[in-house]
C-alpha cells in the first residue's frame, strides 16, 4: 500500500524542501518507486532544488484542471531511476488547488508509486493544508529555534484535529520530528536548544538530526538534493533519516560537537 | 536585575544560559495554546447543559447557579465535569 508523507513546519525557511528532496531521494535510492510533489503553488522551488526547472512544462494545476495527463506532468529525476516530480504552478495562486482534485491526483498515483512526498508550503493557508490532509506519516522539520518550535506544535495540533485521518477518526497520523540546522558547538555553549529540549517540548518522536552546514548552500546552487553529496554530514545524516524511516535502528549522529583537530591528533573523541 | 547585580553573575558564570530562558518561554507558551486550542468548550456542551439540568430537575431541586458542566483537557484523555451543588434540604420526588 502506497503511504502518503508530508514534510511540512509551519514556518518558513527551515528546510522543508532540502528535505522533501532529500528524503524522496534516499527512498527512491533504496529501490522504493517515489513521487515527491511541490505544494507551494505560486513559488514553486522544489524544481530547482531538484534541478529540474529547465524541464518543467506541465504542472499540478494541469493535471489538477485535467488539461493534461499526470504522467505528461510528471518529471523523472535525474540521478534517480524510481523518483519523479510533480512541479507546482508558478503563475496560479493557492485556490487553484481544491481537495477533490488533490485526492484524485493521490489516488492515481497510489496505483503505481511505493512513497508519494509531500513539500508543504509554509503558514497554515490553503496550500498547507492541502499537503496534510491526505497524509499517513508526518515529518515535521524543526529548527532549534523558539518561532519555529512554536510553529512546528501548532502545526501537530492542526494534524491532530483536521487531517483525513483524524476528521474520519481513523489511526492518528503517524508524526516524526527532524531537526535541521543543529549546532551542537552552540548547544554545549548553552545558546541553542538541544534535540532533548525540542523533543521534550514537542513529545513526538525523533527521526533524525540534520546538522547546519555549508554544504546545504552547494547542493542548492547546484541543483542536487544534498544526499547526494560526497563526504558530506549532511547526506549522512539524511541517508540516516531515511533508513530509520525504513524501520532501521540507527544511533544518532551528528549531536555532538566535532573533535578538534589536536584532541582527533590525541586520540580523543 | 541590576547591573551590578548582572556583572556578578557574569563574572560567577550564573547568568542563565538563554537556549534555558527559551525552553522555559516555549513551555509556557505552548502549555497556554495547546489549552486554548480547538475544542477547548466544544458546541454541545450548552445544549447539553441544558438537558443533565433537565433530567435532574425533574428529582432534585436545584439553582441554575449551582449547576455547572465543564470540560477538561489533559495529556491522554479529556474530562467531563459536572458539578452540582445540591440545597441542604434535599427535596426528592420519592
Amino acid at each position: 500500500m502506497a503511504k502518503v508523507i508530508v514534510i511540512t513546519s509551519g514556518k518558513g525557511g527551515v528546510g522543508k524542501t532540502t528535505t522533501s528532496a532529500s528524503f524522496s531521494s534516499g527512498l527512491a535510492l533504496r529501490g522504493n518507486k517515489t513521487v515527491v510533489i511541490d505544494f507551494d503553488v505560486g513559488l514553486r522551488n522544489l524544481d530547482l532544488i531538484m534541478g529540474c526547472e529547465r524541464r518543467v512544462v506541465y504542472d499540478i494545476i494541469n493535471v489538477i484542471n485535467g488539461e493534461v495527463s499526470l504522467k505528461q506532468a510528471l518529471i523523472k529525476d535525474k540521478n534517480c531511476d524510481n523518483l519523479f516530480i510533480l512541479p507546482a504552478s508558478q503563475t496560479r495562486d493557492k485556490d487553484a488547488l481544491n481537495l477533490e482534485g488533490v485526492e484524485r491526483i493521490l489516488e492515481e498515483l497510489k496505483q503505481s508509486f511505493d512513497f508519494i512526498v509531500c513539500d508543504s508550503p509554509a503558514g497554515i493557508e490553503s496550500g498547507a493544508f492541502m499537503a496534510m490532509y491526505f497524509a499517513d506519516e508526518a515529518l515535521v522539520v524543526t529548527n532549534p529555534e523558539v518561532s519555529s518550535v512554536r510553529d512546528s506544535d501548532r502545526i501537530l495540533g492542526i494534524l491532530a484535529a483536521k487531517s483525513k485521518r483524524a476528521v474520519e477518526g481513523l489511526e492518528p497520523v503517524r508524526e516524526h520530528l527532524l531537526v535541521t540546522r543543529y549546532d551542537p558547538k552552540r548547544v554545549n555553549a548553552g545558546e541553542m536548544l538541544s534535540v532533548t529540549d525540542i523533543q521534550e517540548i514537542l513529545r513526538i518522536p525523533l527521526l533524525g538530526v540534520i546538522p547546519e552546514s555549508e554544504s546545504v548552500l552547494k547542493a542548492s546552487n547546484s541543483g542536487t538534493p544534498a544526499i547526494h553529496l560526497d563526504k558530506s554530514d549532511v547526506a549522512d545524516a539524511y541517508r540516516d533519516v531515511v533508513s530509520r524511516f525504513m524501520g532501521e535502528d540507527l544511533p544518532m549522529r551528528f549531536i555532538a560537537e566535532k573533535a578538534g583537530f589536536f584532541k582527533r591528533l590525541l586520540g580523543g573523541n | 536585575m541590576s547591573m551590578i547585580a548582572g556583572l556578578i553573575d557574569y563574572l560567577r558564570g550564573t547568568e542563565k544560559k538563554t537556549a534555558v530562558v527559551a525552553k522555559e518561554r516555549l513551555q509556557i507558551i505552548l502549555a497556554h495554546e495547546r489549552a486554548g486550542r480547538g475544542t477547548a468548550t466544544p458546541d454541545y456542551l450548552p445544549a447539553l447543559q441544558e438537558e443533565l439540568m433537565a433530567v435532574i430537575a425533574k428529582y432534585i431541586h436545584v439553582d441554575r447557579d449551582s449547576f455547572k458542566v465543564q470540560l477538561e483537557k489533559h495529556d491522554q484523555y479529556d474530562v467531563l465535569e459536572l458539578n452540582i451543588t445540591l440545597p441542604d434540604k434535599v427535596n426528592s420526588r420519592r
